[in-house]
């Protein structure tokens, strides 16, 4: 057991507290004032200790220690290093808001009874928060399982629906197939030894083709996690499943356990990656960047186009570690760190703006019933906090300055700048065009928000009942604050936030990025390189000049505002169907998209006298790599069901038969 | 940081207030000489705004703050990129905080603003208005970052300032790389500031327009605002497009203010001659119609990643 002053027993502490908050909950399951007022806000102050410790023992040494618990021979370590703790903060800071917003979100007769969604939750944030301090491949699994099984309750809270019934099943079937090709990657990286401990993993050497094989299955298996394509068909289906605190807990926090696992296995267990590996990660998340941003322009379900939004962010990210590890694998330390800060900040971002993103359309969902875009609008005059947090999210998410998304994907680009110098023909040529997919991403994905954020919160209520909409409470209010608030911070002290994730880089591959500890505003990852920016003096001049203009406009023209019926274009009878809805702000992209697309369409004919327009958009690996592989698994399940007779002479045979030839092998 | 830095920095973004109306002014009376029209003054577009300083704000019922304060956002974030695009000198402070992929952010937002803004009325016109100005900046904005990417890669910097001066310095070569972004940068720099062929600025036949389409519900000191901000975006870019394809004639560095002084006629004489060429595309060329945009910016993102590949195969 650890020392009991030291971070690592208090990290340990911390995630015994959030299961003892999940156990009390069935003290009264069905009390919702107990759960809500009591628990869950109790479970955000555990998350705050645990950024809180996680982030003092940054710059700290690396703690190690053996829990009595376990099986026989096989105790389970644990380790606080600085990568654990950088993502023990992500994990930690970002739960804060969501669980703040939960104890106020759950209602009477959602599904699953109150408490035990409260033991749920924090079930799975706890394991979480074991999958990050593991320090053997048993352990990790344990809780790697844990947590797809936890998740998997909560997605499936309102059994009573059908698709959300099979969408957990699908979550289910992808996370197993998934933990399997962890399970063979752990099992190549014991090197002969049969240890696991990641220790002994750290210490085997693997011959060349091993530790291929390694890395390909750990890819494999956390990219099924990550939604990476074509393993990405659950994401969707299954994040919007969930109630929204948990989708927000699954694609803010969850998702980043992949980025974790894979950081882990290739430069911690493996150690030191062959530099054309990257080329996988990143030829992949480049795929899923454009993929998930062009599909979440087309969605139809808030939460759904959320979700794709995530696929595109995890593109990005495992872009980023693609770019990390080729730099690495050349020995250009300096940029690899830059890649690696990149990934490990967008991480943080995304963590928290995703989980903002997700809490605001729950908290639209609970005042209106909706998550179709097609009947909501208008919301910002109903909800104005939620309205106008949520902006911030949508802000950040589309990479504006000098909000939090652009610093990630600005050091993003810089890396993809210099990686012409990688001394390898034909690939230094093809990696800086990787930078042209990154940023149609982003540009895209500004269009996905706009859509998203006017659609719902701008605009006309395109229903009748919106006007019954209600703005959220106060802990709802106090979560997407807390939210907002941190992706301003991140977005406004790059330094700060850079120099701690420096530590990690430095553990990982021994290099920090320059800028940390340089300036405390001005960011300069590469000094010899002339680059810089500075988010505060950004901000500073924009606010400026923006504050200049309206006191000078103010005080020059003093004329009144009058308001007036908007300008209908001389036809009167002007009404909100005639907004964009939002198959129509996807039209450009079906229509410049369209191979990405198995589209279905019902066009009315000019002479309808009831006109309907009905387009399905789905997903070409469908019928292109899942029903394929779903047949042959049928086949080959009915090819050996005659096996099963039903009847109990045969079953015996099978015994004897067994028996024999075991015999037979024995002697 | 020098004195005569602040000054540069001081003037440019005084120079960029000021004479942005004119240069629209002057495209305007070019094309209008080229189509054998009589033209409107020069000064037609300070009238305009002046008229609408002084006139009554009239706003949509439903509209919502965000709708009030977008004028003020988008002409905000217009004034910053001046601030850091090297117009007159390349010496500017405030080029540490802000490189030209900031400067793409900056145009970014003010399009966020402004469609969402275009959003918040909640008319038929509005929401397509929005619609298609995201449509066409998807493609521009990943565009014009490989535009600034090949020049980043010629000068080994990302911020514009430095990337200007980097190139004005070195003997005058012709670059096949940007020779391609040359061609890429104009189709971006019509795209995005709503010219033909991808959109008409004088046009108000509903279908076909873009960026008027979100301005309907805007009248009085936020029109004003947003109109003096699409003028300073048309500004902007053109000092875009000299910074990376003709620098010389900018002070360069910390030269002193004689070299500020030469850099002022040298900016009015590339502004006059870039006025010409643009009413000039403008009048040879016809407008598309919107389902082809796309395949115009995607031509011109097209042309700006040749200009990548052409520099990383040829070196230059």
């Amino acid at each position: 057991m650890p020392p009991v002053d030291s971070p690592l027993a208090a990290c340990l502490a911390l995630l015994a507290g959030w299961a003892l908050v999940g156990v009390a909950g069935l003290l009264r399951p069905a009390s919702i004032t107990f759960v809500g007022r009591v628990l869950f806000p109790l479970g955000a102050v555990l998350g705050l200790g645990l950024a809180i410790v996680a982030l003092s023992a940054l710059g700290g040494p690396v703690e190690r220690a053996t829990l009595a618990v376990g099986l026989p021979d096989l105790p389970m370590h644990v380790r606080l290093d600085p990568l654990s703790c950088v993502f023990l903060a992500l994990l930690g800071g970002a739960s804060v808001g969501v669980s703040l917003f939960a104890s106020g979100y759950f209602r009477k007769g959602e599904g699953t009874a109150p408490g035990l969604m409260g033991l749920q939750y924090h079930l799975f944030l706890a394991s979480m928060g074991f999958v990050l301090l593991a320090d053997d491949a048993y352990a990790f699994m344990v809780a790697w399982e844990t947590m797809a099984l936890t998740s998997y309750f909560l997605v499936t809270t309102q059994h009573g629906i059908p698709e959300i019934r099979s969408a957990g099943f699908l979550y289910l079937l992808m996370a197993h197939l998934g933990a399997i090709a962890i399970l063979l990657s752990f099992g190549i990286l014991q090197g002969g030894t049969w240890l696991f401990s990641f220790d002994a993993m750290r210490a085997s050497t693997l011959t060349t083709p091993w530790a291929t094989a390694a890395f390909v299955l750990a890819l494999v298996g956390f990219g099924a996690k990550a939604g990476l394509v074509p393993l990405h068909v659950w994401l969707p289906e299954a994040h919007p499943a969930a109630p929204s605190p948990v989708s927000a807990l699954m694609s803010g926090i969850m998702l980043k356990t992949a980025i974790y696992g894979v950081l882990r296995v290739t430069f911690d267990l493996i150690g030191d990656p062959l530099w054309w590996w990257g080329l996988i990660p990143l030829g992949l998340g480049l795929a899923t960047a454009v993929f998930g941003v062009v599909f979440a322009a087309v969605q139809t379900d808030m939460k759904r186009l959320l979700a794709y939004s995530s696929v595109e962010n995890m593109g990005v990210l495992f872009t980023g570690i693609g770019l990390a590890i080729v730099f690495h694998g050349v020995g250009m330390n300096e940029l690899a760190a830059l890649a690696l800060v990149a990934v490990l900040y967008h991480s943080l971002n995304h963590a928290f703006m995703k989980s903002l993103l997700f809490l605001g359309t729950g908290a639209v969902l609970h005042a209106t019933g909706e998550r179709n875009l097609g009947r909501l609008g208008g919301l910002i005059h109903r909800m104005p906090w939620v309205g106008w947090l949520t902006l911030v999210g949508v802000l950040a998410i589309a990479g504006l300055p000098p909000l939090n998304g652009f610093v990630s994907e600005w050091l993003l680009l810089q890396a993809f700048l210099f990686s012409h110098e990688v001394p390898k023909p034909f690939v230094n040529m093809l990696l800086p065009l990787g930078a042209a997919v990154v940023a149609l991403a982003a540009a895209l994905a500004g269009y996905v928000m706009v859509k998203f954020f006017g659609i719902v919160f701008l605009g006309q209520p395109r229903e009748p009942s919106l006007a019954q909409a209600h703005d959220a409470g106060g802990f709802e209010k106090a979560g997407l604050a807390w939210l907002a608030g941190g992706c301003v911070l991140l977005g406004l002290l790059p330094n700060q936030v850079i120099a701690a994730l420096g530590t990690a880089t430095t553990q990982l591959i021994d290099v920090a990025p320059a800028s940390a500890g340089q300036s405390w505003w001005l960011l300069t990852p590469l000094p010899e390189r002339a680059v810089s920016y500075a988010p505060l003096v950004l901000l500073a001049v924009i606010a400026g000049v923006i504050a200049a203009t309206f006191l000078t406009v103010r005080l020059v023209y003093r004329r009144p505002v009058r308001r007036a019926p908007p300008w209908d274009c001389g036809f009167a009878r002007l009404d909100p169907r005639m907004q964009d809805t939002a198959e129509g702000f996807g039209q450009p992209i079906r229509h410049i998209f369209g191979t990405f697309f198995e589209m279905e369409r019902e066009l009315p004919s000019p002479l309808d006298a009831a006109p309907r327009y009905r387009v399905v958009v789905g997903d070409r690996f469908w019928k292109a790599l899942y029903a394929p592989i779903a047949a042959l698994v049928q086949r080959a399940a009915n090819s050996v069901a005659w096996l099963q007779q039903g009847r109990i002479s045969v079953y015996l045979t099978y015994s004897f038969i067994t028996l024999v030839v075991l015999l037979a092998v024995m002697l | 940081v020098s004195a005569t830095a602040w000054l540069t920095q001081f003037l440019e973004v005084l120079a960029a207030l000021a004479l942005a109306p004119l240069f629209l002014g002057w495209v305007n009376a070019c094309r209008a000489w080229l189509q054998n029209r009589r033209a409107p003054s020069l000064l037609l577009p300070y009238h305009g705004i002046r008229k609408l300083f002084h006139k009554d704000a009239v706003i949509a019922t439903n509209a919502s703050p965000l709708f009030r304060m977008a004028p003020y956002v988008v002409f905000g974030a217009m004034v910053a990129a001046a601030a850091v695009i090297p117009s007159m000198g390349t010496g500017l402070p405030f080029r540490s905080a802000a490189d030209a992929i900031a400067l793409v952010g900056l145009l970014a937002i003010a399009r966020v603003f402004m469609s969402l803004a275009a959003m918040d009325i909640g008319t038929a016109f509005g929401t397509l208005g929005a619609r298609r100005e995201m449509m066409v900046g998807f493609l521009a904005e990943p565009a014009l970052l490989m535009i600034i990417f090949v020049a980043s890669l010629i000068s080994a910097t990302t911020a514009l300032p430095l990337i200007s001066e980097r190139l004005a310095v070195q003997a005058p070569a012709l670059y096949p790389s940007l020779a391609f972004t040359a061609v890429a940068f104009t189709m971006v720099l019509l795209a995005e500031n709503a010219r033909i062929p991808v959109d008409n600025p004088a046009t108000h036949l509903e279908l076909t327009m873009i960026h008027e389409a979100m301005l309907l519900e805007y009248s009085a000191r936020h029109l004003a605002l947003m109109e003096w901000a699409a003028a300073l975006k048309l500004f902007n870019y053109a000092c875009i497009g000299f910074a990376l394809f003709v620098p010389w004639g900018a002070s360069l560095g910390e030269a002193g203010v004689l070299a500020l002084a030469v850099s002022i006629p040298a900016l009015g004489a590339k502004l006059a001659i870039a006025g010409v060429w643009l009413a000039l595309l403008e009048t040879v060329s016809a407008k598309l119609r919107v389902f082809r945009a796309p395949e115009f910016m995607a031509t011109a993102f097209m042309f700006a990643v040749l200009g990548l590949l052409v520099h990383l195969l040829l070196g230059a």
